[in-house]
This record gives C-alpha cells, structure tokens and sequence, in this order.
C-alpha cells in the first residue's frame, strides 16, 4: 500500500512538472552574456563598452607600441642590438604604416546604432556616448586616410545575408578629399554634444573635436596646395590625391576650427607656462596631468598600480641613472635634431666644434656648447650632463690626447692609466659612447620629453603613467599659424608662432615678413618632436621623397642649409664629446666635440613615391575587386 | 615486452601510411629574361623595379610579385599554364603601354617548361656607348645619351650620375663614390664626359665596379648603363 503511494506520489509529481512548455524550459537567460537591452540601458555599462572603442584608437608612436615606434626617419638611433634594422636598411616596404581595421569601424557603427534604438538612457548620456563614438570613428578615419589615402566610407554596420552573393558589400574607394571633408563635417556636427571643458582630457570633448578639425583640415589643405609638385601620387579617380584649388576652402575651415579654440569657446586652454626653468616647464607639458596643465586636449591616460602603466621610461632612462639593470638608454635623438633647434636670436646654426681654421673649440662644461638655445632643446633631449633624477649623465667617448690620438674602451665606464701616469682613471661615460654598445647613448644624447622622473618609475614593476599627448594647444597654435601663413595672412601666422616661440625662450618675435614654409616645417619639427608627426607632415608637404633621398649624409650635407625644408636627413649622426689630456696646454682637462656617425648605421633611408600612401595588401584587393591599387605599386 | 610490441606495430603503420604523397609538386618551370629595348639590354636599379605576373581561374586573384635585378633580368619558377605580366604603375624609368580603357596592359605568357622571354619597353633614354677607364686615380667616363621618347610623353633628364662601388652592386644606394651632372648642363647629347676620383677602399683592392645613370625627372627610377669592372 505505502509503495503504491510512492509510485503515485513521484508519477504526479513528475506529470506536473512536464506541464511547463518545452520552450520557455530552455529559453533560459544566460548569466554570462550580457544582452543589448541591458547594456544600453546602463549608463555604466555602455561606458564600459565605449572604453574598449577609446582603447581601440591608433596613434602612430604611442606607449603601447613600445619606444620602437618614436624611432626611425633619422630623428633618433635605435640603440638596442636587436633594432639596429632601421638605421640598416635603405627604405621602408610599400606597406609600412597601413592599417585596414574595419573591425573596428564596425564595432563603432553597432554602437551608434545600438544607442540610437535605445531608450532606458537619460538623453544627455545618450547624446554624449554617440558623439564620443563619432569622434572616435572620424578620428580612425583621419588615421586611415593619413596612411591610406580615400578608403571605403562605411558608417552603418553592413550585414550580410546568406545570399551567397557578396557583391553588396564590396564598397569603393572614397576620394581622399571625401574622407577629410568626413572627418570636419563629423567634427562640426558633434562640438556642440561633446562636454566644452579643458579639464576633460582623455574622454573626447569640444576642444578635442575641433582640434582634429583642425589638423585635419590643415593637412587636406596641404595636400591640395602640395600634391601639385608630386603629381605622380596621385590616382585618376582621386582616391589618392586632392585638387589644389580645394586648398584655400580646406586652410579657410582649419583657421576657422583653431581659432574656436583659441578664443576659448571650447574651454579655457592655453599654454603651460608654471616653472621657471624653461626647459624643465617644456618637459612637465607631458608630464603633468593636474589641472594646471591647461596646455593638453586630448590625451592617452595612465595610472600607476592600476595595471594600464607602460615602458617608455623603464625602455629609454640613462643607463647610468636606471633603476632597472640592463634596461635603459634604447631611444638616442640624433645631431640632426639636436642642431635644428634655433639660437635665441632667431638664427640657425651648427653646434661649434671647430673654429675657423679648423681647429677643435674647447669648452668647460659639456652644457656650453648647447648654451642659447632654444629651451625646448633641452626640454625634448637629455643633453650630456644634464640632470635627470638628481644625477647627471655621463656620457663621453673617450680622451683626446696630446699627439691627437684617442684614448678608449670598448666597454662603457671602464678605467684605464692616462699616459705617463699610473693611476687608472674612467676613459669612456657610464653612458658611452662605444661604438655598437647597446642600451646607452650612442649619439651623445637621450630622450627627455615624456621621461617620467617620479621615484621607481624606472623599474619594470612599477613602470609609469606619463600619458600620451594626442591634441596640445601648442598644435593648434601651429595649425592656426599655417593656415594663416597659406591663406596669406603672415601677420596672424606670426602672432600665433611667436607665442609658441617666446614660451620656448625666443623672444624676439618674428615678424610678418619671416615667416615662410621653411618657419613653418621647422617649427613644427622642433615643438612636435616625437609626437608622432614628423611621417605625416613630410607626407602631406610632399618632403619626405626630398628630405629622406636615399643618398648617405656627409658631414658637410649635417652642418649645412639648417632650417631648410629640403635639407636630407637620411641617417642619424651623433655628437661624440671627448675630454682633452694635455697637461702642458691649457686646454687640459676641457671639453671638445666631433660629429660622428655611429658605427651601425649603414643605410640610409630612401622614401618612395610607393610609399606616400601605404599598400592595401592583396588579401584585401582580392575579396574586393572595387579598391583601386595605390599609385607607384 | 608486449608494450614494445604495440609500440613496434603502431610506429610501422604510421610509417607506411606515411609513404603516400601529401603534396603537391613544387613549381618546376622557368621564366626568365630581361628588359630589352630593340635589343639592347636595359639596366636599372637592384631591386627597385618590380614585376608582377597573374594566373587566373584559381579562386581570388593576387599577383606573384619580384623585381629585377640591376642588369635587368628577371626569372620566376612557376607551375605550367596560362599567366599575365605586368610592370605596375608608376615604376621603371620607361613607359609601358596602358589600355585605352585605363590600367596597365598586360602581356599574356603560356607556361609549358622553361622559357625565356624579354620584355620590350620603352625607355626615356639610353645610354649609348659607354667608354670607361681608370687612370691618375680616376675612372673617366665617356657616352652618348638617345632621347628615345621626343612625343607628348617626353620628360627631361634631372641629373646624370657617374657612380664606383667596390662591390658588383652599382647605384644610388650602393656607391663609394660618384659625379653629378646637371641635367641643365648638358648641351649636347654626344661625347659626354664625367669623372670621379677612387676614395681609399678598405680593404684595398685594385678594381672597382662602375656604371652610368640617368635620373630623368618626375620619374623614380634612375636607367643605368651595364655595369663594367676597371681595374686600376
């Protein structure tokens, strides 16, 4: 009886159970897929989502690249055994520099679109996220069209439909002059959604929107205006190449989006001038992150222990000064950088080493032969016995001796007797210079800007959180300064220069009258040094296939024709400084200077007409018979 | 002992199952050559003129993509059948004919074993005659220069170099030493002359390797005369 039970009870129990219908039995919510509904109905949620796209952006050097992507085009030496590649070979691959990530673009266009079908969002959240998705997305463009030239325009996601056919798909290369005009019409539209604040720096903000309006149409300009003398880069459809008469429209909007900026409308910026020393002020630009530093628009935030903290210090700190053994001293500026800074009174000149006839220039202290310089100098590279971390650098190559020989190492720091004494004195700087001798100097000098000197930031636990300076006041300034220059407005492009300039020392102002191109190149090569602009602006001016010939440089060709526009600069030379033994002169004991060129570089760089805009590899032509190839490929 | 056994049979099947072939044949056919110009051999820079040739009919298209060498020769190991050779856009110091509906035109090539076939183009220019001797620690140069395109297309001479290297590779990128001529410069086209002093080589060595290039404007690609070795 009681088994009956049983069985009854459980055939019951069982019965009722299977009442509930199939579908709802395994149409269960998943726990760990997080579904459009919820995402855009929390604004924390969708935040996160547009932290992924922010971390998805693509600068040309950046930390996360690592210090390799500062190097190259003769600004620096690589000095690290497995890097000497790029001062070896003679030239850069059709396809160096591309990128192709319509990945990305996609996963932008889906949150846009997803956005605007949401509707548990406050407005202004809402509003905000889309325009910071479409700053992001014309920022992306901007970067492809830099390196690319006109690429397919996708802003809605595209989605395929099992047809087999794909055909709808494959889209056509834009015009080059479609994708920048892309780039200011996104711009314009969002300036007015994005939060007007100069202390929002690494979220998108008005000031950030119009500052890539601005470069963005100042480097269409150029292209327009400069494409002229190339004309061989160009494509019949203009997916490469612009129009010169659309120059004037493109330098018109340019001056138009920098001077928003400057007349403060989009937030109080101006430039960082807090220490007094004018060199270290030009340092803290890229290194501090309060609200004083009313100079950054745009940047790439890190945040020590927090995980998101990079090498750039622990990779490129003076080998003598290194909190991490064997890491250091990889990121070497070259001379040809070093001596383009101005004199104080506007002129140029080569650092003196010899006098007229010929002879070597003594000098007591290694600093002298960089006194009056621009201070920017001394702010962007660490000069030989220049302070960092309280320590000074030590960085000579040898003795020079009294019957003209040089008394040396092959290994840094080491101690030798100088002639006719027995004591061993150090014969070479803890930092080099030896020939080939990786991780320090091999130039004479280091890199400054962006080296962090907080305590530990050396070492490889700790690393550091100096951000990455995408958009400055400074650029604008510039952007602003040649648009005005082109536009025929000197005048303005001076006042908008000599403010740069006097915050770097130059305080006589240039006039009107001195503001040419060459004003403009070299202004920008100087205050951008390093910031991942040298590539484009020679690009875009059409110098690079000038500047970067192919030829191998003689010292003649270093020292001559500085602050020329055209002057070659295909191999990085370094200043070697030697301590003179001759107890008899009176130079005994000083200082003297000679150009060399390091012993690994053997080649010189040669930039292709195939190079101004990079390949669009085969897999991609292939899937897509509508992109035309680049022109020279 | 048995385990040896299982392993003993194990290692035998899988070396027999392995005797099957697994691949497909390596390419075994040649095509080679060299540009020409009625005849005469066209030298450029090394590795600095590519080449393309496509085969069709194989799912998507890519070319398989060289470059010649500074002689001017070119040779690609290919898989028997039908293929297109293209110059692309832009490279070389000569013209290559374009289709009238726009593009490159392309020279159809049947593979069937090895083959020789040279490619005809029109240069800019061409160096005629060099003449090339070493002596007071000099190598003199002596040559005539055709303008070979005087139409609509002609394009004029930037610089003529005279360059030595004491390797066989001779050029821009590759020299120990060289002359420049102006293209403006030069009023005649015939018996031109250039020298330029031997620099102390390191090793020494008692030859160098010389040869002549014009750089014609607006195009990337110097054109060079046949290396020659002058021994001094």
């Amino acid at each position: 009886m009681n088994k009956i039970f049983k069985i009854t009870m459980a055939a019951v129990l069982l019965t009722a159970a299977s009442c509930k219908k199939d579908s709802s039995f395994l149409d269960v919510p998943p726990t760990q897929v997080l579904t459009n509904d919820v995402v855009f109905s929390d604004p924390a949620l969708a935040l996160s989502v547009l932290a992924n796209l922010y971390d998805r952006q693509v600068d040309f050097s950046n930390f996360d690249d690592g210090w390799r992507s500062f190097a190259d085009f003769s600004e620096s030496f690589p000095s690290e055994n497995g890097s000497y590649y790029i001062v070896q070979r003679n030239g850069w691959d059709y396809a160096e520099w591309n990128i192709w990530d319509y990945g990305y673009i996609r996963d932008l266009n889906l949150f846009i679109q997803r956005l605007n079908a949401s509707n548990g969002l406050a407005a202004s959240d809402k509003t905000r996220f889309i325009a910071e998705a479409r700053f992001l997305r014309a920022n992306y463009y901007f970067e492809m069209v830099k390196r690319m030239g006109g690429v397919p325009l996708i802003t809605e996601p595209l989605e395929y439909d099992y047809s087999g056919n794909v055909t709808n798909l494959q889209k056509p290369r834009a015009k080059e002059s479609d994708i920048y005009d892309f780039v200011i019409s996104e711009a314009e539209a969002i300036k007015g959604q994005l939060p007007v604040n100069a202390n929002e720096k690494s979220r998108a903000s008005a000031g950030a929107a119009l500052a890539m309006e601005a470069r963005a149409a100042v480097y269409a300009g150029s292209i327009a205006k400069y494409g002229a003398t190339t004309p061989q880069v160009s494509l019949p459809g203009n997916e490469v190449g612009i129009p010169a008469s659309m120059a004037n429209g493109y330098y018109t909007k340019a001056l138009t989006a920098a001077q928003a900026i400057i007349n403060g409308s989009a937030g109080s910026y101006a430039l960082y001038k807090v220490l007094p020393d004018l060199s270290d002020n030009f340092a803290a630009i890229f290194l501090d992150k309060s609200s004083v530093n009313q100079e950054t628009i745009f940047i790439e935030d890190y945040k020590v222990n927090s995980g998101r903290v990079h090498s750039f210090t622990v990779n490129d700190q003076p080998f003598s000064i290194s909190d991490e053994g064997y890491d250091a001293g990889r990121l070497n500026p070259s001379l040809n950088l070093v001596e383009s800074f101005e004199k104080l009174d506007n002129t140029f000149a080569p650092l003196p080493t010899k006098d007229a006839s010929g002879n070597p220039i003594f000098y007591n202290n290694q600093l002298d032969i960089f006194a009056g310089r621009d201070a920017r100098l001394a702010g962007t590279v660490l000069l030989p016995n220049a302070l960092f971390k309280g320590k000074r650098t030590d960085i000579f190559a040898g003795y020079l001796l009294a019957d003209n020989s040089i008394l040396s190492s092959n290994e840094a720091g080491s101690l030798k007797p100088l002639p006719g004494t027995t004591t061993p004195v150090q014969v070479v700087g803890k930092d080099g210079i030896v020939n080939g001798l990786e991780l320090r100097s091999q130039t004479g000098f280091y890199i400054r800007k962006y080296l962090d000197p907080q305590e530990g930031s050396g070492r490889r636990g700790r690393r550091s959180d100096v951000p990455l300076v995408r958009y400055r006041y400074a650029e604008v300034l510039l952007n602003a300064a040649e648009a005005a220059f082109e536009l025929g407005q000197a005048p303005l492009a001076a006042t908008y220069m000599n403010q740069v300039r006097s915050r770097a020392g130059l305080t006589t102002p240039l006039a009107a009258g001195d503001i040419t191109f060459d004003r403009i190149v070299h202004e920008r090569r100087v205050e951008l040094a390093f910031e991942g602009h040298i590539l484009f602006d020679m690009k875009r001016w059409r110098l690079a296939h000038i500047v970067w010939d192919g030829n191998p440089m003689s010292v003649t060709d270093l020292v001559s024709n500085i602050g020329s526009a055209k002057k070659r600069n295909t191999q990085p030379w370094g200043l070697w400084p030697y301590k003179y033994y001759n107890p008899a002169s009176p130079n005994n004991g000083k200082w003297l200077f000679r150009e060399t060129l390091p012993g690994p570089v053997t080649g010189a760089n040669r930039f292709q007409f195939g190079n101004y805009y990079s390949m669009i590899t085969g897999d991609i032509t292939a899937a897509n018979p509508k992109i035309v190839k680049q022109p020279n490929q | 002992m048995k385990k040896l056994f299982y392993l003993l049979i194990f290692t035998t099947v899988i070396a027999a199952s392995s005797c099957k072939k697994d691949n497909y044949k390596a390419p075994g056919s040649t095509l080679k050559g060299r540009l020409v110009y009625k005849g005469d051999p066209i030298g450029v820079e090394y590795n600095q003129v590519p080449f393309e040739l496509y085969q069709s009919g194989f799912g998507k298209v890519g070319p398989i993509g060289a470059s010649f060498d500074q002689d001017g020769n070119y040779s690609a190991l290919l898989f028997d059948g039908n293929y297109r050779f293209t110059i692309p856009a832009g490279q070389g110091p000569f013209m290559w004919k374009e289709r009238a509906t726009g593009g490159r035109d392309t020279i159809a090539i049947t593979v069937n074993g090895d083959q020789t076939m040279n490619i005809e183009v029109t240069p800019y220019y061409m160096i005629r005659s060099p003449q090339m001797a070493a002596s007071g620690g000099k190598v003199n140069a002596t040559f005539n220069i055709e303008k070979v395109v005087t139409d609509a297309n002609a394009k004029g001479i930037e610089r003529v170099n005279l360059y030595i290297n004491k390797t066989q590779f001779v050029s821009g990128a590759d020299n120990i030493a060289s002359a420049e001529m102006a293209g403006s410069s030069i009023t005649s086209m015939n018996n031109l002359s250039m020298s330029v002093t031997i620099p102390t080589i390191s090793p020494t060595q008692n030859y160098v390797f010389a040869r002549i290039g014009i750089k014609i404007a607006g195009v990337e690609d110097m054109i060079f005369s046949p290396v020659q070795k002058i021994q001094f």
